[in-house]
């Protein structure tokens, strides 16, 4: 058939059409390779400051990381104090944060993503929580101090988990409501279509759906908080003693790693940089076994 | 399939080398439109329906992208409910009431109206589970009871040899065909009347196709159906009563064996004969 139409017509400067289409296909081929070598000099660049900074942390922690570290609370300067209440207070927080944002922070998005999609409040809280997600962290403590810590008269754990909380919401809210958003709209409607309550095609098809996407941001959530410094400095103050009360100050591993690392004895700065390997490879560790049991759930 | 050629008796009674079939009567309308129009917005995009859906017959609807058939569809299980902004008006009439009566329970109209979609939608948990799912919305069956149930559809839905082993494993893993009639199983569990089919076979090779088609044949001996399709071999194969839509229009409606080989309308045979569409 080609060769019908080529003698009965064909294209007209076939050849010309030939080499210049060679000359384009070579500027393509450089114009990748040019892309592609800036692509791997990028990513290279990024993953050297990460192992810099890994390897860094792990040479001067490692040294300082002995049981002791583990099982005693800190104590005054040269007496072989540990992170005990440190990171115990860390976990009460992180997780306490977590557990009351959470609930928050996936009811907001499933209601922008699924109740709100064109209304003007849900536009509103959109901009909120969005304004919310990057405000810088010390606001968020500022603001708990003056709800929770100036009125009662004194830092509390449970102020320092409330300030972690208002940090998770916006995380949660965000990736819930964009997971939610990348289910088909297929699958709701035939939930619907089966006679399902909108309310039960949430919950049961599209939430299962966006199961993995949805967990993976409560980890973020997780991952971001237990790092954060600012806001507990306002509410949980840090506490040099061992205290598993949340209506007292409540110690943490951030605010620990703050006060040791400036300070003038050498074996706090040790101790500094062991509290920020925990920290690492206690972030690193979550998100490793999370994967892991997403993946052997599916 | 062979009880099409079974009752494919004249010779001229062909399309595009497919038997139509041979029409039986049109029988008593299961659901009856009348002056139904639809508006997306401003936009309206079905004007001045008028369709019976025969009793336990097919009725395949086919025109052009755009047409207003899905449209249709949509409107008898008022799924566009979900959306803010479409509305119907006129009168589809189901066992006395109309359907787009605002104050209609919707939840078991459309438990009384089953729903196909073009892509396979399983639901992110197991086969069993995804049959149970719309069954618990409206009954509540023992252990037992439910078990029986989701054998039966399986069954019905041709797919419980393949999968009556791994009833447990996620419905994710089937194959797209599988997948399909695992939704036409899901959907025939819940017991429903009516059964509208939006495309279902346009996402599946021939050889699912094929078994979806046969599977219709089966199930109108218990549901009426409407089946929109692009595939006017698939019209032609399945349905008894064929409707014609173009621009919103319903522009012609008769048994399958007069639209495709003596349609009245010059529409209708332009269309049918690939001429326009």
């Amino acid at each position: 058939m080609s060769a019908t139409m080529t003698a009965s017509g064909g294209v007209p400067g076939a050849a010309k059409n030939i080499s210049a289409s060679e000359a384009l296909g070579r500027r393509r081929h450089r114009l990748n390779t040019i892309v592609r070598t800036l692509c791997v000099i990028a990513t290279g660049l990024g993953l050297l400051f990460l192992a810099s900074i890994l390897f860094t942390l792990i040479y001067r922690g490692i040294g300082g990381l002995s049981l002791v570290v583990l099982t005693t609370s800190t104590l005054p300067p040269g007496s072989h104090g540990g992170l005990l209440n440190a990171i115990v207070g860390s976990v009460i927080q992180t997780f306490l944060g977590t557990l009351i944002g959470t609930p928050i922070g996936l009811m907001v998005g499933t209601y922008l993503s699924e109740y709100a999609q064109h209304s003007k409040l849900g536009d509103a809280i959109r901009f909120v929580s969005d304004v919310l997600l990057s405000a810088p962290s010390i606001l968020i403590g500022l603001f708990i101090f003056a709800l929770l810590v100036a009125p009662f008269g004194g830092f509390t754990g449970i102020a320092g988990c409330a300030a972690l909380a208002v940090i998770v919401i916006p995380i949660v809210v965000r990736t819930t409501e964009d997971m939610l958003g990348l289910i088909p709209v297929a699958l709701r409607e035939a939930a619907v279509a089966l006679g399902a309550p909108k309310w039960k095609a949430i919950v049961q098809v599209c939430y299962p759906a966006a199961r993995q996407g949805i967990v993976t941001g409560i980890l973020l959530a997780v991952a971001r908080v237990a790092g954060e410094t600012a806001p507990l400095l306002f509410t949980s103050l840090g506490n040099l003693n061992w205290s598993l009360s949340l209506g007292k100050p409540m110690a943490s591993l951030p605010v620990t790693i703050y006060q040791y690392a400036g300070s003038a004895f050498e074996d706090w700065v040790q101790l500094a940089w062991v509290g920020a390997l925990l920290i690492t490879f206690g972030v690193l560790a979550i998100n490793i076994a999370a994967r892991f049991v997403l993946r052997g759930g599916k | 399939m062979s009880t099409t050629m079974n009752e494919a008796t004249m010779a001229d009674n062909t399309y595009g080398g497919v038997q139509v079939r041979s029409s039986q009567a049109i029988g008593a309308p299961r659901i009856a439109i009348s002056e139904l129009d639809f508006f997306y917005g401003e936009h309206k995009a079905l004007k001045q329906i008028d369709l019976a859906l025969p009793d336990k017959q097919v009725t395949g609807m086919i025109g052009p992208s755009g047409c207003g058939k899905s449209t249709l569809l949509r409107v008898l299980n008022r799924m566009y409910d979900l959306y803010p902004g479409q509305r119907a008006t006129g009168k589809v009439m189901m066992d006395g009431e109309n359907i787009i009566d605002p104050g209609i329970d919707l939840n078991s109209l459309r438990a009384r109206i089953g729903m196909v979609f073009q892509k396979p939608t399983p639901f992110p948990m197991s086969i069993y589970d995804n049959i149970a799912f719309g069954v618990k919305l409206h009954e509540k069956l023992s252990k037992a009871a439910m078990e029986e149930r989701v054998e039966w559809s399986l069954t019905r839905a041709a797919l419980w040899g393949e999968v009556k082993d791994r009833l447990k494993t996620p419905a994710m893993g089937m194959s797209g065909g599988q997948q399909q009639r695992l939704c036409i199983a899901r959907t025939i569990a819940v017991r429903p009347e009516v059964i509208l089919l939006d495309e279902p076979t346009s996402a599946l090779d021939p050889i699912s196709t094929l078994k979806i088609e046969e599977l219709i044949d089966e199930l109108k001996a218990d549901f009426t159906i409407a089946i929109v399709t692009h595939n006017m071999q698939q019209a032609a194969r399945c349905a008894d009563q064929v409707a014609f839509f173009y621009l919103g229009e319903m522009v012609e409606v008769g048994p399958a064996e007069q639209i495709f080989t003596a349609p009245k309308e010059k529409r209708t045979q332009e269309y049918v004969t690939g001429r326009f569409g």
